[in-house]
């Protein structure tokens, strides 16, 4: 192209651009403040569903959890922030069962990364979004998760009375929903092996 | 056509100026009238300082969807104010090494060149304090001392960083100065005279932006532009550049000789955004239309220096706009476009402007009734 044409269409093709980004900023001018006044906002405050702050164990209205105290939570965890403890205890028929004595996390030294949750077959911990987790003493970020007096939620006390439309219903969907949780750990751990693979070559 | 202009501050200063004649002898009565004038423009030199802060942090803040400060006062409004007394407050740091009396002369050029071009912005009608038949030339003169306590800063601060920012400033100071000045002559073609109080006068029924018409608007842009790059800001402040000098020339001082820098700064802002309203917008001259005396005489109760403030304002807002769009350039990039670009097109733009004057093709040539002094 001509030199002198190059140079006038620059100029012009220049100011199209530059009135471009003017466009794109002035827009930004008139938009919606994202802005957060905390404090004052508290009650009105929207945190997303997605936030992990707090792992706590979701009690029902009898004091029962879910967890078994399996131990996948506490085997998975990068860097050792939950401790779960259990008791052996002999049934009324005679067999031996884990039971949960304490569960213990410790909010200082997690990081956070959800695995224990993913992981959990009863699907017993979840996190929450209580954010406001500043202490005043380092003792009080290890917390206990299981409420003092509870025990495991009992499933086979749903088959005992006699209502066969519950009997009928719940045993499906509680198979199913193990099957869910199972299928979704395996994932997790391949995930983690592949990612371990890659560090390694 | 004699308006009714119940705002204006004309009665006010002549008033002042009968009594102080009446009751002094003239050598005590200039004295006088002349250390008042001083009072009022540093005044109003702090003021429009603090509000131009607020606004431009204000405004700075909506076009990154924040809301800005908000703490002190309602809406923030007085977090200037605090800042001031916070920056006078503060200790002045002696640095060791630096050359001692042009380290502490620096702010003073800077400052004093902005405080002389502020006195010659007429501001209202009957509101200017230097009103010199060669105006244009004087605040070109006045602004450019601004650059000599930009150097000085930099050399005397001993420090590398310093001295590359003050280097930048002033290879980028003296390039656009060039542009600014061919472009504020275009209009010194146009309007036939220098004084700025006659250039707002002639600028009763036409602005000269629309008086040129085409030529005008041309260099209405390339002053805003190489404005911007005087001043060090907008896409144009790699003198200050952060991430590579810190804070460029300035990174030394502290306290009240920062303080210095910054009022410059920001009243240099203002001072572009009022001279180019001086000079291409009409001034404090209100609207009017040729023939409609109602209309006109409406538009005259609004007074003169607020239709000053609102044009400058409106010229503040487009730097400010600017500032928050385009990214930094880089240095070559910014030579280039001043002496492969601006520069042409400004000499070839004064060339057409005079043939233009001369052949008569203005609008107040074509249209006297209309648009015709």
């Amino acid at each position: 192209m001509n030199p002198f044409i190059k140079y006038i269409s620059g100029i012009f093709t220049a100011l199209k651009a530059l009135i471009g980004g003017l466009r794109v900023t002035w827009r930004e001018l008139w938009r919606k403040k994202v802005t957060m006044q905390y404090p004052e906002n508290r009650e009105t405050l929207v945190i997303s569903d997605r936030w992990r702050s707090e792992l706590h164990m979701p009690h029902d209205e009898n004091n029962e959890h879910a967890c078994t105290a399996c131990g996948i939570c506490m085997n998975n965890c990068p860097n050792g922030t939950i401790k779960v403890t259990s008791n052996m205890e002999e049934t009324e028929d005679g067999k031996k069962k884990r039971v949960l004595d304490k569960y213990v996390w410790d909010y200082g030294t997690c990081t956070f990364c959800n695995l224990c949750v993913i992981t959990c077959p009863s699907d017993a911990i979840q996190f929450n979004n209580d954010f406001e987790g500043a202490m005043y003493d380092r003792s009080k970020l290890i917390r206990q998760l299981n409420k003092p007096g509870s025990k495991l939620r009992e499933k086979e006390k749903v088959e005992k009375p006699a209502a066969p439309a519950k009997e009928a219903a719940k045993p499906t969907e509680a198979p199913a929903k193990k099957e869910e949780k199972k299928e979704i750990a395996p994932e997790a751990k391949k995930a983690d092996e592949k990612s371990s693979d890659k560090e390694n070559k | 056509m004699n308006y009714n202009q119940p705002l204006e501050l004309t009665g006010l200063v002549s008033n002042l100026h009968e009594f102080f004649r009446d009751n002094l002898s003239p050598f005590w009565a200039t004295l006088v009238e002349g250390a008042l004038v001083l009072l009022a423009l540093l005044t109003l030199y702090a003021v429009i300082a603090l509000a131009l802060i607020y606004i431009e942090r204000k405004i700075t803040a909506f076009f990154q969807s924040r809301l800005g400060p908000n703490r002190l006062g309602k809406y923030g409004v007085i977090q200037s104010i605090a800042d001031m007394i916070k920056i006078l407050i503060k200790e002045i740091i002696h640095i060791k090494e630096v050359d001692k009396f042009l380290f502490y002369a620096a702010p003073f050029f800077v400052i004093v060149s902005s405080m002389l071009t502020f006195g010659a912005i007429p501001f209202g009608q009957g509101l200017q304090a230097v009103d010199f038949n060669i105006g244009i030339v004087y605040v070109l003169a006045t602004s450019s001392i601004g650059i000599i306590g930009v150097l000085l800063a930099g050399w005397s601060s001993n420090n590398k960083y310093s001295m590359l920012g003050a280097m930048r400033s002033g290879a980028q100071f003296i390039s656009y100065e060039l542009s600014a000045g061919f472009a504020l002559m275009t209009v010194v073609v146009l309007s036939g005279t220098m004084q700025l109080s006659e250039i707002v006068e002639s600028q009763r029924y036409a602005w000269n932006i629309f008086n040129g018409h085409i030529l005008a608007l041309i260099a209405f842009i390339i002053y805003l532009i190489s404005g911007h790059a005087e001043t060090n800001r907008g896409p144009f402040d790699l003198p200050e550049a952060e991430g590579e000098l810190t804070a460029g020339y300035h990174t030394e001082y502290s306290g009240l000789q920062f303080g210095f820098f910054y009022l410059a700064e920001y009243l240099n802002m203002f001072i572009i955004a009022s001279i180019a309203t001086t000079v291409f917008l009409g001034g404090w001259m209100p609207i009017q239309i040729k023939g409609w005396d109602a209309f006109n005489q409406i538009m005259w109760y609004i007074p003169s220096y607020v239709w000053f403030f609102g044009k400058a304002g409106f010229l503040v807002f487009l730097s400010l706009w600017v500032r928050w769009t385009f990214p930094r350039m880089r240095i070559d990039l910014l030579l280039n476009l001043e002496w492969k670009y601006l520069l042409p097109i400004n000499l070839i733009n004064i060339i057409v402007m005079v043939v233009m004057v001369l052949m008569g093709w203005t609008l107040s040539d074509w249209f006297p009734a209309l648009f015709g002094n």
